[in-house]
C-alpha cells in the first residue's frame, strides 16, 4: 500500500492540470499556511465510524478465534487450538475444495460468455441497442430471487424436457444430484455476473483504435487471427481487471447457493462463506472465526500475487 | 506524455479527463500508466468518443459512424445478429418463465410450466400482495435503499473532496490507504462479531443495515470520487473562497455540483446494491416485520409451501422495481456503471 501511495504522489505533478512547477508552489503554500479544521470535520466522522463498523469487528473476531467462545455464555483462552482443529477438518477442508474449484470455473466462463458478448455487441448488428439492453437485465435482478426462479427450472422444468426427449442424465433434478450440483450455481453465477464483466469488456473494446484494423486488413489478417493477435493484447488489462474482481466476488458467492441448494445435497455445495455463517447459530463461534481469519490470509494472499500480476503486466504491456 | 496529454484539456469534458487523472492514483498505477504511453494519442480519444457515443442511439455520434463505415462499410452482420438474438434468449427466457408462473392458477402448473396460462390469473398478485404483506417489505426496502444512497454520495464525496484537496498531508493520505484497505477483507471475515455489535447497539434494524451499506461501499466509492475531485480545477474555488466562502459552501455549492455525473455513477451502484441485498438484512434485521423484499421471498422455500405460482407473483413484485428503473432508464444506467468500469 505505501508503495502505491508514494507512485501515485509522484505520478500526480505529471498531471496536466498542474505543469511541473504549479504544484511545487501550491504544494509548499498549503503545508505553510494553517489547514481549514473543516477538512477534518469532513473525514474524521467517516473513519470513526468506518473504524468502530468494519475494523472493530475484524479485530475482535481475531481475538476471538483464540477462545473457545460458543456465540453466548462463558469463554477462556484455548490459543491455537482451533486453528489446528481445522486444519484436521474435513468439512471445512470440502468448503474449500468447493469453493476454489466454483470460483476459478465460474471466472473462466464467465470471462469467455461477456467476452463474446461484448463482441457481439460491439460489431455491426442490428437493434444493438435493443439487443444490449436485454443482455444486462440481470444485472439489475437480486440474485437470490433469480435463484428462486433457476431453482425451480432446475428441479421442475428441466427434468420434464429432459423426459420429453428421452435424455436420462437429466431426468432427475440437478440440484439434487451431488456432483452435478455445483455446475447448476456456475450457470446462474455466469447469468447474473456476465452482464458487468461485458461492460468492461466493451470498455476495452471500444479503446481500441480502428487504424489497427485497417492495417490488419490490408495485411490481410483474417477475423479471428485479428480477434487472437490484436484485440485481445489489446484488452488485456481489462481482461486481468475482470478476472482480478471475478474471481474474489465468486470466492464470497453466497445468495445463489442459498437460493438454489442451501449447500446441499449434504454438504456439497457449502462454500466457505457459508459455514463461517453457519457459525452464528451452529454454537461453534470461535471455530468459525478462526476459519475466517484463515480464509482472510488466503484472500489476502491472492490480493498480493493479483497486485503484482497487474503490474508485471503493466510493464509487457 | 505529457506533450501527448496536453490538448486534452480544451478539448475535453471534466468526465474523461478525470477518469484518467485517478487511474493514476488507482492501485494499479503502473499498469494504468503504462497503457497510457503504449498506445498512442489518437487511440485514446478514440476510446473517450467511442465510450460516449457507444451508449447513446443506435446511429451514434458522427464519430462512431466513420469509425465503422471505415471498417464495415455499413455492411450489418445479419449472421451475428441472429445468433445475439437468440443468445438474447438465454436472458428471456426466465425472465418470460417467471411472468408465465406468476399468471397460472396452481392447476395450471404442470409440465415444464413454460406454456402461456390461459385464462389469466391475476388474483395470483392480490394474495402475493398479502401473503408477504408487500406494502411493508417495500417501505422498508425503500428506506434501506433510499437512505443508502443519500449516505453513500454524501459520505464519499466529502471524504473523496478532503482527501484530494489534502493530498499533501500525511493524515489524508493515510486515511485513503486505511479506507481502501477495506477492500481487502472480505465480508465473511467481520459479519459474526459485527452482527453481535449491532445488536448491542440496538442497531438490528434497517438502520443499521444503512450503516453498514453505506461504510461497506466507501472504499471504492471513494475511489470513483478522488479521481474526479482532482479533474477540478482548484482555482474554481479559490475564486469562491476571495468571495468569503467556508469550506463547506464551496463544497456544497461548487465542488458536489460538478461532481454529477460521479454521483450518478455511485448512486446506481449503492441502489442497485441496496435493494437487491440479501446477507446483511437477512442476518442483522432481527424484528421479521422489518425485513426487506428480497429476504421475505425466502417465506416461499418452505418443505410444505407448493403455491408455485403465489411465490411467482411475489417474486416478480421483488423484481419489478429495478427492472422497471433500468429499462426507463437504461441509457443512464449503462453509461454511469461504465464510467464505474472504464474508472
Amino acid at each position: 500500500m505505501t508503495t502505491t501511495a508514494r507512485v501515485a504522489q509522484t505520478a500526480r505533478p505529471a498531471g496536466r492540470k498542474n505543469p511541473t512547477p504549479a504544484p511545487a508552489t501550491t504544494g509548499t503554500f498549503r503545508s505553510k499556511n494553517k489547514i481549514d479544521p473543516t477538512y477534518y470535520w469532513m473525514v474524521v466522522p467517516v473513519l470513526a465510524l468506518f473504524a468502530f463498523f468494519i475494523t472493530l469487528p475484524a479485530l475482535v473476531g481475531v481475538f476471538f478465534s483464540l477462545t473457545n467462545y460458543a456465540g453466548y455464555g462463558d469463554w477462556k483462552f484455548i490459543g491455537l487450538a482451533n486453528y489446528v482443529n481445522i486444519f484436521k477438518d474435513p468439512a471445512v477442508l470440502q468448503s474449500y475444495i468447493f469453493t476454489f474449484v466454483f470460483a476459478l470455473t465460474t471466472t473462466v466462463v464467465v470471462n469467455i460468455v461477456a467476452l463474446a458478448i461484448a463482441l457481439g455487441l460491439n460489431a455491426k448488428i442490428k437493434w444493438r441497442t435493443g439487443i444490449r439492453t436485454v443482455f444486462f437485465i440481470p444485472m439489475v435482478l437480486s440474485a437470490l430471487i433469480v435463484s428462486f426462479v433457476f431453482n425451480y427450472l432446475f428441479s421442475n422444468t428441466l427434468p420434464v424436457l429432459a423426459e420429453r426427449f428421452g435424455f436420462t442424465p437429466l431426468a432427475t433434478s440437478i440440484l439434487a444430484n451431488e456432483n452435478l450440483a455445483w455446475l447448476a450455481i456456475v450457470l446462474v453465477t455466469v447469468w447474473q455476473a456476465a452482464p458487468g464483466a461485458t461492460i468492461i469488456y466493451l470498455a476495452g473494446l471500444q479503446s481500441v483504435p480502428s487504424e489497427v484494423y485497417e492495417a490488419a486488413d490490408l495485411d490481410g489478417a483474417g477475423s479471428f487471427r485479428q480477434f487472437l493477435s490484436l484485440t485481445l493484447p489489446l484488452i488485456m488489462g481489462y481482461l486481468v481487471i475482470n478476472v482480478i474482481l471475478g474471481f474474489k466476488g465468486f470466492l464470497g458467492t453466497y445468495e445463489i447457493i442459498v437460493g438454489l441448494t442451501g449447500g446441499g445435497p449434504g454438504m456439497a455445495t457449502q462454500s466457505v462463506a457459508m459455514r463461517i455463517f453457519s457459525g452464528f447459530t451452529g454454537g461453534d463461534y470461535s471455530y468459525q472465526m478462526a476459519n475466517a481469519v484463515i480464509y482472510f490470509l488466503i484472500t489476502l494472499l491472492i490480493s498480493v500475487i493479483q497486485l503484482r500480476l497487474i503490474q508485471r503486466r503493466g510493464v509487457s504491456l | 506524455m505529457t506533450t501527448s496529454t496536453l490538448p486534452e484539456p480544451i478539448a475535453g469534458a471534466p468526465a474523461p479527463a478525470g477518469s484518467r487523472t485517478g487511474s493514476r492514483t488507482g492501485i494499479n498505477t503502473r499498469s494504468e500508466t503504462q497503457s497510457e504511453t503504449g498506445i498512442n494519442t489518437r487511440s485514446e480519444t478514440q476510446s473517450e468518443t467511442g465510450i460516449r457515443t457507444g451508449f447513446r442511439s443506435p446511429g451514434s455520434g458522427p464519430a462512431g459512424q466513420t469509425r465503422r463505415s471505415n471498417r464495415e462499410g455499413f455492411k450489418i452482420n445479419w449472421w451475428l445478429t441472429a445468433l445475439m438474438l437468440a443468445a438474447s434468449l438465454t436472458v428471456l427466457l426466465p425472465l418470460y418463465f417467471t411472468v408465465a408462473m406468476a399468471l397460472k392458477s396452481p392447476d395450471q402448473i404442470s409440465g415444464t410450466g413454460l406454456a402461456w396460462p390461459n385464462p389469466m390469473n391475476w388474483e395470483n398478485f392480490a394474495a402475493a400482495y398479502v401473503a408477504t404483506d408487500f406494502p411493508r417489505a417495500f417501505m422498508s426496502t425503500a428506506f434501506v435503499t433510499v437512505f443508502s444512497v443519500l449516505g453513500a454520495l454524501a459520505c464519499s464525496s466529502l471524504v473523496a473532496y478532503a482527501i484530494a484537496r489534502n493530498w499533501n498531508r500525511k493524515f489524508f493520505r493515510g486515511s485513503f490507504v486505511y479506507l481502501l484497505s477495506a477492500m481487502f477483507i472480505p465480508f465473511p471475515v467481520i459479519i459474526l462479531p459485527l452482527i453481535k455489535q449491532t445488536a448491542l447497539l440496538g442497531l438490528d434494524n434497517p438502520a443499521g443495515v444503512v450503516f453498514l451499506h453505506v461504510l461497506g461501499g466507501i472504499s471504492f466509492n471513494t475511489l470513483l470520487y478522488i479521481a474526479f475531485v482532482r479533474s477540478i480545477p482548484v482555482e474554481l474555488e479559490e475564486s469562491a473562497r476571495m468571495d468569503g466562502a467556508t469550506t463547506w459552501q464551496v463544497f456544497r455549492k461548487i465542488i458536489f455540483p460538478l461532481l454529477a455525473p460521479m454521483n450518478a455513477t455511485v448512486g446506481i451502484f449503492a441502489f442497485l446494491g441496496s435493494w437487491n441485498d440479501f446477507l446483511l438484512p437477512q442476518m442483522m434485521i432481527a424484528d421479521p416485520a422489518l425485513q426487506t423484499l428480497p429476504v421475505v421471498q425466502m417465506l416461499f422455500q418452505g418443505e410444505f409451501n407448493t403455491n408455485y405460482s403465489l411465490a411467482f407473483a411475489s417474486y416478480l413484485m421483488a423484481m419489478a422495481p429495478t427492472l422497471v428503473v433500468y429499462i426507463l432508464a437504461q441509457r443512464w444506467v449503462l453509461s454511469g456503471v461504465m464510467r464505474g468500469a472504464v474508472k
